[in-house]
């Protein structure tokens, strides 16, 4: 996802900050062997090489695609799908972010908060769904949680590390400039940590989407992942390859909200500063 | 003599170290006093106690004038915030804005109002971060060898640049540096700390504005030299 710039880039200013994610230059050589690959799928679907038992030919499932679209069911399940996202998301920052405030601001919040979220953090918590369905049923409620836990931690880890690698000679020179606690929080520390915390974003997105397919095989009545297991029970892989590809396609589109996010927030970085002048 | 700064009794160990031993330390209003010594010699942790960065121990005596402003060896800007906003850090009062610009204006950065830190070169930084100092109109300066990673010409440059700063202002001035030809070409007063206290004041009369060579200023940076431990051959005292 980095692209092929990257080479372009003295090493140095790639030390300065947290990865960087270019958008890739239209470079129409990289779409040559995709393309080629869905061209000999095609045409084994068509040879009868590849039963559509197996999986749908990609022009069923363009066709299939535009029938779910146009009937409505396509954009029902996916508003369904996005609310979860949406509140777990929502639920997981807020959560990851106060904590990692809370531990990174104080040594005594540390104390209490970093040890129980980093023993946590080493069970796998999709491991957790049986606990989350006893406790919370199988209607939404045990859905959001998941998407909203597994995206927690890289918030938390992340701006954590951010909080506490904020260079200590800039709070210092703000210090001597007379800043008072809530001046440095606000424009040495939060400022500072951004970086670190747009990438624990940037990893809380792909574990979102990475929760709410394993969440929404929890009985699920709608939704992206209750349209997929739908199709399978009746042995349509052309609505199971439409899903993935739903889910594919939401997965970039954050991933260039995010991108979009750190070229506003983050401007004042070299390596950004640089591919501007480029 | 009235005093802007008045140290008495400072000591500061770390460890087994006994860094700064009963130190004590006059600077006049106005003065312009540069502190050389050996490396580890305490420069750094004497101009910190006195930027009110460490605590002064319940023994010693610390007086200072505010409002105090630092310039450190590297700039220290905030490289998310532009130029004149790192500049207007923390100042109180209004026209923010106006005010770093002045400042801007008066160490020739104003081009650069609302650039981003990491645009600036080296030199520009620092001069940055002199303008960040000047701007709290400060009444005791002190420059933690803010040259030292300056090319030579950039140097001579900025030592222009301070002095017409200092005679514009006249904050009470403490500058640490290495370089004993920037300590008999910039300050009234050099100082020498060694061994944890000041080991040396000499005066330094010379009229401004004063440039290199001359054997006064040869037998001032001689007699400087000796006081650090360094002896060389000095033409001007072997005439
Ligand atoms: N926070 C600290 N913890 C432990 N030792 C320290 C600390 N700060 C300074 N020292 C020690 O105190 C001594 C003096 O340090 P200081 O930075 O004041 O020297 P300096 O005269 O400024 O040297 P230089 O010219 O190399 O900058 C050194 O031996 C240093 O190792
Ligand atoms: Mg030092």
């Amino acid at each position: 996802m980095s692209g092929s710039t990257d080479t372009a880039t003295p090493p140095a200013l790639l030390a300065l900050g947290a990865p960087r994610w270019a958008f890739p230059a239209p470079d129409l050589r990289r779409f040559v062997s995709p393309l080629v690959l869905v061209g000999v799928w095609q045409a084994a679907s068509m040879l009868g090489m590849i039963s559509p038992r197996t999986l749908a030919a990609p022009s069923a499932v363009l066709a299939t695609a535009w029938g779910l679209a146009v009937s409505g069911e396509l954009g029902h399940h996916l508003a369904v799908s996005l609310g979860r996202i949406g509140l777990g998301l929502a639920i997981g920052v807020s959560l990851g972010t106060g904590f990692a405030l809370v531990a990174g601001l104080s040594r005594w919040g540390e104390e209490i908060v970093d040890a129980p979220i980093q023993m946590i953090r080493t069970l796998p918590f999709l491991g957790l769904v049986p606990l989350f369905i006893l406790w919370l049923g199988i209607g939404e409620a045990p859905k959001i949680a998941l998407v909203a836990l597994g995206t927690s931690f890289p918030i938390y880890l992340n701006l954590f590390a951010g909080i506490r690698g904020v260079d200590a000679k800039l709070v210092e020179a703000a210090r001597v400039f007379g800043l008072d606690q809530r001046g440095l929080i606000r424009h040495v520390i939060l400022p500072g940590a951004l970086p670190s915390g747009l990438v624990g974003l940037r990893y809380a997105l792909s574990v979102a989407w990475l929760s709410l397919v394993i969440a929404e095989q929890i009985n699920a009545s709608a939704g992206i992942g209750y349209l997929i297991n739908d199709a399978r029970d009746f042995l349509r892989t052309d609505i199971i390859v439409v899903g993935l590809l739903v889910y594919a396609l939401l997965g970039l589109l954050a991933d260039a909200v995010v991108r979009m996010l750190e070229r506003r927030a983050l401007a004042w970085r070299p390596v950004l500063l640089k591919e501007r002048v480029r | 003599m009235t005093t802007a700064v008045r140290v008495r009794r400072l000591t500061r160990r770390f460890g087994a170290n006994t860094v700064l031993d009963g130190l004590d330390l006059d600077l006049a209003p106005g003065q312009f006093v540069a502190l050389l010594g050996r490396s580890g010699s305490g420069k750094t942790t004497l101009l910190r106690t006195l930027a009110g960065l460490d605590a002064v121990p319940a023994e010693a005596v610390v007086e200072v004038p505010h409002p105090t402003a630092v310039v450190f060896q590297e700039p220290r800007l905030l490289p998310w915030k532009p130029i004149w906003r790192n500049v207007a850090l923390g100042l109180a009062g209004g026209d923010a804005r106006g005010r770093a610009q002045a400042a801007l204006r008066e160490v020739g950065l104003e081009r650069h109002l609302d650039a981003w830190p990491a645009t600036l070169s080296g030199g520009e930084a620092q001069r940055a971060a002199l303008a960040r100092a000047l701007v709290r109109e400060p009444r005791l300066l002190l420059l933690d060898e803010p040259f030292a990673a300056l090319d030579a010409l950039t140097r001579i440059r900025m030592h222009g640049l301070v002095i017409d700063l200092w005679r514009a202002h006249a904050p009470t001035t403490l500058l640490v540096t290495h370089d004993v030809d920037e300590a008999v070409l910039l300050a009234d007063r050099a100082l020498v700390l060694s061994h944890g206290r000041i080991a040396a004041d000499i005066a330094i009369t010379l009229p401004r504005p004063r440039r290199h060579g001359g054997s006064e200023f040869a037998a001032l940076r001689g007699r400087l030299l000796a006081e650090l431990g360094v002896t060389i051959p000095n033409p001007a005292e072997a005439a």
